[in-house]
């Protein structure tokens, strides 16, 4: 039989558990960013171009028939350049390296910007190719970010080129 | 530091002992206690499983329906689901931390020690997956922090954080495959924990059946006090404004966010490492182990049943035919000698000049307990005279020694034959106080529990029915209890110093025995 002192501390006990449960189980609340803050999510996954040469008529010359193709195109991937500017400023650039042994895989880059809420002139170039000069993919706009909205840079070469969403 | 949180163990058990027994005590039965609550989280899992609709849609608003319209059997199941998991995290951390205080990760328990590690990853991993199925605000939160964490690992040729990149990013299948990692996981985790235990005889599969109530009627309240609900639904578009983070198992999100997730990952390794590491950083002397003496072992498996550690096998007894003979596995024997407490052929009762048993610690044989309680009892003067078998590792009996009392420190009481009582008594004490650790609270797991059933007769090898229960006091007191001691050995001594010389005492004492060696030994 309980003594009543031991049925008190089971209560005691238990309520001190549940109390630590119920309350860490919900609090303290978490804000990741503050109230007049908005995200840019810069995520872009693109296969860089290879850079392939023309063979010369000798070169051609001295192939087997059936494997003269005129490009000779490497397995490798050009690396991708990519700027991005916010309001007329540098925000970001980078040069993403495609992954894999070979290198010949996807160039990826996933990155998230804090900024103050309202209207910004947003900027980004990219070029698959760096070989060759200059950016092929430019896109610029005036965006207008709502508090806490998440705006995505992201690249389409199907959806023509460079996007926001 | 280390003894630091040991005294800080030793003296919460001791306080939680004073509203729960030890065998309820829910501080001494943490692994128990935390498979309990795992058995609540599969069975109300379970039944979640079953009403929750996969699609990108109806997920949210299945288990939404679940809370609101069906709050009297599903909402509350989602809710012991959701604090039976954080009580689980918080068992399981104290566990960890508790066998850390104590000690217990290297020497024979290094095995469990190291199965315990891969748990600690399938727990959080199987928690953290489970709060994305409900695909809420806290969901999108989690999982965008949990792929940014995961695509620092060099492991994946696209960052697995486009998969949340806009609100068209999630398919349905997403979910089914959320689902089956939440189920595969903790399948995994309780095979885990099967290896966990492989090493440990007579496991604590569930606690006491007060303490499991207990622990259900508090999440039960809880979860009608304040019901586990969901956020406003996910909206990728959108980052959540204020979460209700489950701090238990989602606290490396805020953690990131303030560092950096280099920062969390090498911690987290570094800290597995650690974990890893502890069995071999710490100097550890192994204890001598148990010895089978096969003349005197018929296999009788006492000691393979009350082993601990199941260090104890039996095989064919090379020169007995038809017998089994005791092998000690010396890997896993903890050197308790509970063992040879169990040995029928551990009885001072026999005639050898030197008594050799079936199985003996050779850091106390028991040829030397019998030589001790011999010399002690024939040095006690006056009366009542009182012998005293205590614990190294529970509350210290040398200071109680007096001239009518004679104090023995065993390795572990469990490895005190009960014969030896009876002994005790039929050759010249009045009296015989058991003690040792605290009820749950033995170094070796089973000695208190094996102790107090072999001499209450519950359990083989029993004392026998002729020696008189009120000649015998059982104390169970830990290393801070030497007043309790003190003061329960003074009432026992009071009660056998008034008995003496009254007329039940002359009816119920035990035949005078005086051991003789026979000519031909």
């Amino acid at each position: 039989m309980l003594k009543p002192a031991a049925i008190i501390g089971q209560v005691v006990l238990y309520g001190a558990f549940a109390a630590f449960i119920g309350y860490f189980a919900t609090s303290p609340t978490y804000k990741q960013i503050p109230d007049d803050v908005s995200l840019i999510k810069l995520s872009i996954s693109h296969l860089g171009e290879r850079n392939c040469r023309k063979r010369t008529p000798e070169e051609l010359e001295k192939m087997p028939r059936n494997m003269r193709a005129p490009l000779d195109c490497p397995r490798e991937r050009s690396d991708i350049k990519l700027e991005v500017d916010l309001d007329g400023k540098p925000l970001y650039q980078t040069v993403m390296h495609p992954t894999g042994v070979y290198k010949d895989g996807v160039s990826t880059t996933y990155k998230r910007f804090e900024l103050k809420s309202g209207v910004h002139q947003l900027s980004v170039r990219m070029s698959d190719n760096v070989a060759v000069a200059g950016f092929p993919f430019v896109k610029e706009a005036q965006i207008t970010l709502k508090p806490a909205q998440v705006m995505v840079i992201d690249f389409n070469p199907d959806k023509g080129g460079l996007f926001f969403r | 530091m280390r003894n630091t949180a040991q005294t800080l163990f030793q003296r919460s058990e001791e306080a939680f002992d004073t509203a729960f027994d030890g065998q309820h005590n829910p501080l001494r039965h943490l692994g128990a206690l935390g498979l309990y609550l795992l058995w609540l989280i599969v069975a109300s899992g379970l039944y979640l499983y079953t009403v929750l609709d996969t699609g990108i849609n109806q997920v949210y608003t299945s288990i939404n329906h679940l809370s609101v319209e069906q709050w009297y059997l599903g909402g509350i199941l989602r809710s012991v689901h959701r604090y039976a998991s954080d009580a689980f995290i918080l068992v399981m951390m104290l566990h960890l931390l508790r066998e850390w205080a104590y000690g217990r990760y290297t020497g024979f328990r290094f095995y469990s020690w190291l199965t315990g590690i891969p748990l600690i990853w399938l727990v959080f991993a199987s928690g953290i997956g489970g709060y994305w199925i409900v695909w809420d605000q806290l969901a999108q939160f989690s999982a965008t922090a949990t792929t940014e964490l995961l695509d620092w690992l060099p492991i994946f040729s696209e960052p697995s954080a486009r998969n949340f990149l806009t609100p068209e990013s999630i398919s349905d299948r997403f979910f089914t495959l959320i689902v089956f990692i939440h189920l595969g996981i903790p399948i995994l985790l309780i095979l885990g924990l099967w290896a966990h235990v492989h090493r440990i005889a007579s496991v604590d599969y569930l606690p006491s059946r007060r303490l499991m109530t207990g622990t259900f009627i508090t999440l039960l309240l809880l979860s009608l006090i304040k019901p586990a609900l969901s956020d406003a639904p996910a909206n990728l578009a959108q980052l959540p404004a204020e979460l209700r983070i489950d701090w238990f198992i989602l606290f490396l999100h805020p953690l990131t966010d303030l560092t950096s997730p280099a920062v969390i990952w090498w911690s987290l390794f570094a800290s597995t490492a650690l974990l890893c590491a502890l069995p071999f950083l710490h100097k550890h002397t192994p204890a001598p182990v148990a010895v089978v003496d096969g003349a005197n072992c018929n296999g009788c498996r006492r000691c393979l049943a009350d082993c601990p550690y199941a260090a104890i096998t039996m095989e064919v007894h090379p020169t007995r035919h038809g017998f089994k003979i005791a092998v000690v596995d010396p890997d896993l024997c903890a050197g308790c000698g509970i063992c040879a407490g169990a040995c029928p052929s551990s009885t001072p009762f026999r005639s050898q000049e030197t008594l050799v048993t079936g199985i003996d610690m050779p850091q106390q044989p028991v040829n030397a307990l019998r030589q001790q309680l011999e010399g002690a009892l024939a040095a006690l003067q006056g009366t009542p005279r009182i012998i005293v078998f205590g614990c190294d590792h529970g509350a210290s009996v040398a200071s109680l020694a007096s001239p009518n009392t004679a104090a023995i420190s065993l390795m572990c009481t469990g490895i005190l034959p009960p014969s030896f009582v009876e002994y005790a008594l039929r050759t010249g004490a009045d009296g015989v106080l058991v003690t040792g650790c605290r009820s749950g609270g033995c170094e070796f797991r089973l000695g208190d529990h094996w102790t107090t059933e072999r001499l209450t007769r519950q359990r083989e090898p029993q004392l026998r029915g002729t020696v008189p229960a009120d000649q015998i006091e059982l104390v169970w007191a830990s290393a801070n209890d030497g007043a309790t001691l003190a003061a329960a050995l003074t009432e026992f001594k009071t009660r056998i110093g008034t008995q003496i010389g009254t007329q039940m005492a002359l009816t119920n004492r035990l035949q005078p025995y005086q051991r003789r060696t026979p000519h031909h030994a």
